[in-house]
């Protein structure tokens, strides 16, 4: 106790209190940077997000053109048509040479 | 030390003045604490509300529908992104030039557009496009028309079209299911959409999301037992078959015997659900579970096999079915190409009448009754389907001799197509009975016993008669395959009473390979009118092609080979390849 009454009223009886301000001021510098990062990556993580959404979307349009590229109908018309394929009916053996 | 303090001399302070700071300085602390109570209690509600207006919102977090995929994951019903794009009329009236390039860009006839949006100057928000596509609305909003806007929104495609389409049905303007599965499983499917509350910036970036928020919940995906390749081809040749017979419609069903799980169900007419126009008419019907009807002669089979059961007749036993036509009653009981004295094989293969009242009579109501019973006939399909249709089987208390003959051979009960494959399907695998399946995800119920493995299989060769020579249904024979099945063609009612003489059903149920059968198929082709309507001559060619695509596609060898020896002078095709190229499933 009166060790502390010195330091108050002793020769080193400002060091104290300016130590105290400096701290409170790093304090509050912080709080400023952590909040700042804070907001950096909350709005990373709404441009992750919004990504994400995007990438589904994607996903989904891709499998529709898929899924429409390879029906059944427009395959089967292409093979006939464009390629002249047949279903065998049965086992036949075709020559490998024409 | 004292002493070098200045001694200043003390005057008296009225004691006025003292209260008079100590009241002024109160004031303040009451106006102050006034004041703070005022907005801290008082108005708190307002201001937080007032504050929370300028910087949160509650962003939506969408949760998507649950696509429907057939066993192999191809998609049968998924949901997309759609732009639809809407207009202030003003604003965009005032730019003609924008408003030929929207309308252009749009599809649209640009004087029709610019008539549109006159006649709704008034107005604030007009949608100018259907759903469109992101990319093209993305085109649209290029332009940067004045007043042009663009909002997402999910629509349901239906990728499959209408090869699939009674099965997996279709969701309304509000997206939820209004028939087929999609209504059936509108709970597993439907997503549930979350909320986030966050706080944001002036210029709209979010500063700060860890307020309340309530995750989306993603409806879930629903794998069927449906193979869409199968699919594809029983509506291809069903829809094929239709048209040649000038038909009103038929339905194809093919099922996975030994598991009861169904991989195509086709019916005509059809109807695709992509088309808003199409889905009003009467072919969004799944025929094969909502329509009851007749079975006719496809029932002696089971007829025979209870029979064999019960032991009261043998594979090898003779029924004398002359001269063709048999009284019971008032009822006269008549074959169309009477055979005379025949056996079980021959009874099945030329379908006699006679022969199966024969049976019946000797088997009594009681028996011919517990027999379809035991076959599933009293049962419902618990397909989960909405608008299943029951059967409907009369106690055999009701029954009288005529009854009894009847039923003997199909008349007087009515089923769906899947109780037929039900219990085809227990003749299939070795006597015991599967639940049908259409999810992959329902629980296996374990199969029922109908017959025992003796008998089934004794049926199945008795069934093998059908479709060889001399047989109802030589055109539903598959090179390569045993088949055994069985023809049905039945009268249907006519809309007077009694039955039609010109109305039809033409059905061929079989399975294949017999000798240790993998698939169940059933052919209805629904009032055939160009002429033929037996069974065997216009549903049993659709067996035949269908079911053997689906032996290829799922990799059922055949039993036995007759595999020509030197290279078919007749039909070579003009390109060395011959088969559709198979896709291997997806792992």
């Amino acid at each position: 106790m009166r060790r502390f009454r010195e330091l108050i009223e002793g020769r080193g009886g400002m060091l104290l209190p300016l130590a105290l301000i400096f701290l409170v001021v790093i304090s509050a510098l912080a709080v400023v940077r952590t909040k700042h990062e804070n907001r950096v990556l909350v709005n990373q993580l709404n441009g992750m997000r919004s990504e994400k959404e995007r990438l589904n979307m994607e996903w989904a349009q891709l499998q529709l053109e898929e899924a429409t590229l390879s029906h059944h109908a427009r395959v089967e018309k292409n093979a006939r048509e464009q390629l002249g394929m047949t279903e065998p009916h049965d086992y036949v053996v075709v020559s490998s040479k024409p | 030390m004292s002493s070098a303090r200045p001694n200043y001399v003390t005057q008296t302070v009225p004691v006025w003045r003292r209260w008079a700071v100590l009241g002024l300085l109160g004031l303040g602390v009451v106006v102050v604490f006034g004041r703070a109570f005022q907005l801290q209690v008082l108005q708190r509600d307002f201001l937080v509300q007032e504050g929370d207006k300028r910087h949160i919102r509650t962003l939506v977090i969408p949760g998507h529908r649950g696509a429907i995929r057939d066993r192999r994951g191809e998609p049968l019903a998924l949901s997309a992104p759609v732009e639809m794009i809407w207009a202030v009329p003003a604003a965009l009236l005032e730019s003609p030039q924008h408003v030929y390039a929207v309308a252009k860009l749009l599809g649209r006839n640009p004087k029709d557009l610019q008539d549109f949006l006159r006649n709704r100057k008034d107005r604030k928000f007009v949608y100018i496009s259907d759903a469109i596509s992101p990319a093209e609305a993305e085109r649209v909003l290029s332009l940067k028309a004045p007043g042009v806007f663009s909002e997402a929104a999910y629509a349901r495609y239906y990728p499959a079209g209408e090869v699939a389409g009674q099965v997996v049905g279709f969701c309304g303007r509000d997206g939820r299911g209004q028939e087929g599965l999609e209504l059936a499983q509108e709970a597993a499917l439907a997503g549930k959409a979350g909320a986030r509350r966050v706080i944001r910036d002036r210029t709209g970036r979010v500063v700060e999301d860890n307020l309340e928020s309530k995750d989306a919940l993603s409806g879930k995906d629903l794998a069927l037992t449906i193979d869409l390749r199968i699919q594809y081809l029983a509506y291809r040749e069903l829809k094929a078959a239709v048209a040649r017979n000038n038909a009103r419609g038929g339905l194809v069903v093919v099922a996975d015997s030994t598991t009861g799980e169904i991989l195509a169900m086709a019916s005509q007419p059809g109807f695709n659900p992509n088309n808003v126009e199409d889905r009003k008419g009467g072919g969004s019907r799944n025929r094969g579970i909502t329509d009851g009807f007749e079975p006719g002669s496809t029932v002696k089979p089971l007829l025979v096999a209870q029979a064999l059961e019960l032991g009261v007749y043998q594979p090898t036993s003779h029924i004398d079915t002359t001269p063709g036509f048999f009284k019971v009653g008032a009822l006269t009981v008549r074959d169309e190409h009477p055979q005379g004295d025949v056996d079980l094989k021959v009874l099945l293969s030329k379908s006699s009448n006679v022969g199966a009242a024969k049976i019946g009579l000797a088997l009594g109501a009681e028996s011919v009754w517990s027999g379809y019973q035991r076959f599933g006939f009293g049962e419902p399909i618990y397909s989960g389907f909405p608008g299943e249709a029951s059967p409907v089987l009369r106690h055999y208390s009701e029954w009288g001799q005529i009854a009894t003959a009847t039923a003997s051979y199909g008349y007087g009960l009515s089923l769906t197509a899947m109780h037929l494959v039900r219990a085809y399907a227990a003749l299939a695998n070795d006597g015991l009975m599967p639940q049908l399946r259409l999810l992959a995800s329902a629980p296996q119920v374990p199969p029922q016993r109908a017959v025992s493995a003796v008998v089934a299989s004794e049926m199945r060769e008795l069934m093998e008669g059908v479709v060889q020579e001399g047989g109802t249904a030589q055109r539903a024979a598959i090179p390569g395959y045993r088949v055994a099945g069985k023809t049905g063609t039945i009268r249907k009612v006519a809309d007077s009473g009694g039955y039609a003489d010109k109305r039809h059903q033409s059905v061929f149920i079989g399975m294949l390979p017999a000798e240790h059968p993998r698939l169940v198929g059933l052919v209805m082709i629904d009032e055939p009118g160009a002429g033929d309507y037996y069974g065997g001559l216009v549903a049993a060619p659709v067996f035949s092609t269908v079911m053997q695509g689906a032996a290829r596609l799922l990799r059922i060898p055949p039993g036995q080979m007759n595999l020509p020896t030197s290279p078919i002078a007749a039909p070579i095709p003009t390109r060395q390849t011959v088969a559709l190229p198979i896709r291997e499933p997806r792992t």
